[in-house]
């Protein structure tokens, strides 16, 4: 197989997948929970076994679909980041559909065969964005992406997912075409291009003011990102079922959103211009502002989906901020961070599941003794907090490492600071969980045998499918501390001028 | 034979109309209109192709006597994409509307129907094609009352006082663009637009002319459904059989639109009409209130019916929007919308009458849940939704993308992020639908459903597929908008 082959494979292999789920329907579930992880784990092994050595090669492979408009084709590209993201959609994948099992049919939810085939569908679009090869490209995918995920996101069909759901479609779709495709069709009448190269296609054609502008479109149109003030659609989302939060809001969706900031401050703008940039200066203390004022917002929330769900809004603010100081060190720590944050918060989503469904608990002040009851979970939990705060020995160590450096770098001592203060308001918001779970007693069992005994776990842990792959990703946050190595050695193969 | 073709497009359903009327019977009446919608669309191909080809316009000479004196038909990249748009429209409309007529119409009466859609074609068709002003008129005449009786057809009596208030409105504007076209004949002394458009050369300053200009502006635009000049449209849409209505959204507003266009380009050029006259001033302001106030009600509609055709008059102020940058690249969007929105628009109004039948109601409310028990129709009404908002790979994004680059293009940021934001109210009606249908639970009392013409939900996605075609081969349609563009802003200037 061509690695040209493969590219197009990979978009369109999920939605082979997703075809072949439909087909299996309610009715031969076993069959259908097998295509489904049968697509996720071919789509890794060719990703990881035919991209990612083309990639590392120092090969920038592409294929064209077709010519949408002049000198716009629908084009894929491989190059580092985007590997990286790829590798992270698909490999994190297999580890969801295997929770996704358990969940589903633990919890007993509704519409399994809607939802296995919707998710299906946003993996193909994650991956059509992880290899656009221009900002069109990346558009039409991070669309679709916005339109697979609604009706995971509505799943529940109740009056409050509905009202999530329309907020969820009316920020992510309003700002996406409001922002984004202008500023896509302005670079376009600018640049005449919309190709993303290295060093950038806007340097020299445009004045400050329009950069600037242009700058703020991007950054704000990819409200996947969840840049404040457009962050209100991913607490909303939280109404999702638990492994859709997980995937979705902690690595495909909001990584996307981060993503397309990084692509576009590296391939269309070129650090040198952002960096100089008036805008750059002020997106770096919106995106430092949104840090702080996640972690706050997450201290207040009690509902634990809630808060990591704030959370998360504070930490891909740290991706948007290395994007935007632009040098280096900043790159490159952000970067990491898309990795290291989704392992690390997809653990935590993870258990947050896996405690809704052994425990039927949502509530961080009644998880009381918890860690006694579900100590896997639990443990798993204190990992992922760990690498989500960036303690040794934990993957997340590194990425805010490098982007500290990156901040000394630029020469910016307060956001220094700021990261400082953000780690710090972490420990706070995170290990509460933790040490209610493991040294608090068991709040006098309030009602738990009514709660709890119809399913049968309310004394143990939840089953199976919904404990192993958080202790999977929890073994992978501590194995990217000693092998980020490889995944430095991957992101420093970015062309940055 | 290829000579006599732009005549050909005129006669092929100008004498099929009698055909039915005599034959009567609604089969019979049927096969021959089927027959002569798929013809015309042959010819319209042809002599498309030809232009293409050849790179000028064809000039047909009715009964041999020379223009200007002579009646002339000229095709030219312009009205030769129009003829395709609406000779393809109505052939799979008129294809479909068998299957759905019998709920609408008995089958005694349905050869009216076809007799007189056919002749509304030929009304429409000979607008297109004639190089004549005078023509326009005439044709424009065989086409209204045509329309006026196709929509009095409709099942209820508020048929009939919204196909009065059309004849009132559509007579208005066929009276203003009478009196333009008669004040252009006493400046001039010519009727055909070729011959006009020279001989307008440097009467800028002439008020005949002047007054002929605002007439026939003001007359094309009650025609397309202007905003404030469209209160005709959503009655005459919601009361008509829904063929009728598929059938019209298509194609009327269009000519109208095309008339407009052939006008201000062709006959009066851009020097006048915009530079001189600043009608820019007058249509832009006019077109994004359209797109707006239009969207924004057609977000509180509770009637799908009424929502789509509220939804056509923000479409319009697309299309005039794109005409009142009088750029080349302007012109194009605005063209390349007439056949985006056509195709899109028709589409969802066969699914309207495909849940006409199968639900018994257009009701919105009245559509809950309907996603899971009418798939197949329900999924195309998706896709043309998703056109009609603009997604990326569908035919409204070629639209958008094309407007908002000639905005930016003229410096006009803010009216590129007019046409994004108002494209957003979109998102909103046609995911209120979306919803009902697909996400939510069919209500307790929700009688059984019958099942739509199978006829009827193929043709909508034959229109639907044509919206994913064209959004991502946009070569065939973008390439031919561009060249009729640069061709009228060449002549005009």
């Amino acid at each position: 197989m061509s690695v040209q082959t493969a590219i197009l494979a990979c978009v369109l292999w999920p939605l082979a997948g997703a075809l072949a789920v439909a087909a299996c329907g309610e009715r031969r579930r076993n069959l259908r929970e097998a295509a489904s992880l049968l697509t996720a784990t071919s789509l890794f092994a060719v990703v990881a076994g035919v991209l990612l050595p083309a990639v590392s090669a120092g090969g920038r492979p592409r294929v064209e679909v077709c010519e949408v408009f002049p000198g716009v084709p629908l084009a894929f590209e491989l190059e580092p980041l985007g590997m990286v993201f790829a590798l992270l959609a698909s490999g994190l994948w297999i580890v969801t559909t295997l929770y996704a099992i358990g969940y589903m049919r633990g919890h007993g939810e509704e519409h399994q065969t809607r939802f296995f085939v919707c998710f299906a569908l946003a993996i193909a679009g994650a991956l059509g964005v992880a290899f656009a090869a221009n900002v069109f490209t990346l558009f039409v995918f991070y669309e679709a992406i916005t339109l697979s995920t609604y009706p995971l996101v509505t799943h529940h069909g109740t009056p409050a997912a509905q009202r999530a759901g329309r907020l969820y479609l009316g920020i992510l779709m309003g700002t996406s075409v409001a922002f984004l495709l202008l500023a896509l069709i302005w670079t376009y009448t600018i640049a005449g291009t919309t190709e993303f190269t290295p060093g950038g296609i806007l340097a020299g054609k445009a004045g400050e003011g329009t950069i600037s502008v242009l700058l703020a479109l991007f950054v704000f149109g990819s409200a996947k990102a969840a840049l404040m003030p457009f962050h209100r659609w991913l607490p909303a989302a939280m109404v999702a079922p638990t492994p859709v939060s997980a995937l979705l809001h902690a690595v495909a969706v909001v990584k996307a959103g981060v993503f397309t900031v990084m692509k576009v401050v590296v391939y269309v703008f070129g650090i040198d211009l952002v960096g100089s940039s008036a805008a750059g200066e002020v997106l770096t203390w919106v995106a430092a502002a949104t840090i702080l004022i996640g972690s706050c917002v997450a201290l207040t929330k009690d509902n634990l989906k809630a808060r990591l769900a704030y959370s998360t809004i504070s930490q891909l603010a740290y991706i948007v901020l290395g994007a935007v100081l632009a040098n280096e060190l900043s790159i490159l720590g952000g970067g990491m961070h898309i990795v290291m944050h989704a392992f690390g918060k997809i653990t935590l989503f993870f258990c947050a599941g896996a405690i809704l469904v052994g425990a039927h608990e949502g509530d961080v002040s009644r998880m009381r003794g918890l860690g006694r009851r579900m100590p896997f979970t639990m443990l798993a939990f204190l990992i992922g907090s760990l690498s989500v705060i960036g303690l040794p020995p934990l993957g997340g160590a590194w990425s805010k490492w490098n982007l500290a450096l990156g901040a000394a770098d630029a020469g910016q001592k307060a956001i220094l600071g700021v990261l400082m203060v953000s780690s710090l308001l972490s420990v706070a918001y995170l290990m509460p969980v933790v040490a209610r779970a493991f040294f608090s007693e068991p709040a006098g069992e309030p009602a738990p045998k009514g709660k709890g005994e119809p399913n049968g776990h309310a004394r143990g842990e939840a089953p199976l499918l919904c404990v192993l792959p958080p202790v999977l990703t929890a073994a992978g946050c501590v194995a990217l501390f000693f092998f980020a190595g490889e995944l430095q050695a991957l992101l420093e193969g970015i062309e940055l001028r | 034979m290829d000579a006599q073709l732009p005549a050909l497009q005129i006669v092929i359903p100008l004498l099929a109309a009698p055909l039915c009327v005599a034959l009567r019977a609604s089969r019979a009446a049927w096969l021959i209109a089927v027959t002569a919608c798929w013809s015309s669309l042959a010819v319209a191909i042809s002599l498309l192709r030809r232009v293409l080809a050849e790179g000028e316009a064809i000039s047909y000479h009715v009964g041999g006597h020379a223009p200007p004196h002579g009646i002339e038909l000229r095709v030219d990249a312009l009205n030769a994409f129009v003829l395709v748009i609406v000779t393809g429209i109505s052939a799979v409309v008129v294809s479909a509307s068998r299957a759905s007529l019998s709920e609408e119409l008995p089958e005694k009466r349905h050869y009216l129907y076809f007799a007189a859609t056919l002749l509304c074609m030929t009304g429409l068709l000979g607008m297109t094609v004639t190089g004549d002003a005078f023509n326009v008129f005439v044709f424009l005449e065989i086409s209204s009352l045509s329309a006026y009786s196709l929509i009095s057809m409709g099942r209820t009596r508020r048929a009939l006082t919204a196909a009065y208030q059309y004849l009132v409105m559509g007579t208005l504007g066929g009276t203003f663009i009478l009196l333009g076209i008669g004040l252009l004949y006493m400046a001039t002394g010519s009727l055909n637009m070729a011959d006009l458009a020279e001989r307008l050369c440097g009467m800028e300053s002439n008020r005949t002319v002047q007054a002929a200009l605002a007439f026939i502006v003001l007359g094309a635009s009650i025609k397309l459904a202007l905003f404030p000049l469209h209160i005709w449209l959503p009655n005459a849409y919601a009361f008509a059989p829904a063929m009728v209505t598929a059938f019209l959204a298509a194609t009327a507003t269009k000519v109208a639109f095309y008339v407009l266009v052939r006008f201000l380009f062709g006959v009066f050029g851009t020097d006048f009409a915009f530079d001189a006259m600043h009608l820019d001033r007058v249509l832009m302001p006019l077109a994004l209130l359209a797109m707006f106030s239009a969207s924004t009600v057609a977000i509180f509609q509770r009637d799908l019916r009424r929502m789509l055709a509220f939804s056509s008059v923000a479409q319009i102020g697309y299309m005039v929007l794109g005409l009142s940058f009088a750029s080349e690249l302007g012109l194009a969007g605005g063209i390349v919308h007439l056949f985006n929105h056509a195709v899109i628009k028709s589409c969802l109004f066969l699914v309207m009458a495909a849940i006409a039948i199968g639900v018994g109601s257009t009701n919105i409310e009245d559509l809950r849940g309907i996603g899971r028990r009418m798939p197949l129709t329900m999924a195309a009404f998706v896709v043309g939704g998703l056109s009609l908002i603009g997604v990326p790979l569908t035919v409204g994004f070629v639209s958008k993308w094309i407007l908002v680059r000639a905005a930016l293009e003229a410096g006009l940021w803010p009216v590129a992020a007019m046409i994004l934001a108002s494209s957003l109210l979109a998102v909103v009606y046609v995911w209120r639908v979306v919803e009902v249908a697909w996400f939510q639970a069919p209500a307790e009392d929700a009688g059984a459903l019958r099942r739509p013409p199978l006829g009827l939900v193929l043709s909508a996605w034959v229109l639907a597929a044509a919206a994913l075609v064209f959004g991502v081969f946009t070569d065939a349609t973008a390439s031919v908008a561009t060249r009729a563009a640069r061709m009228l802003m060449e002549a005009g200037s």
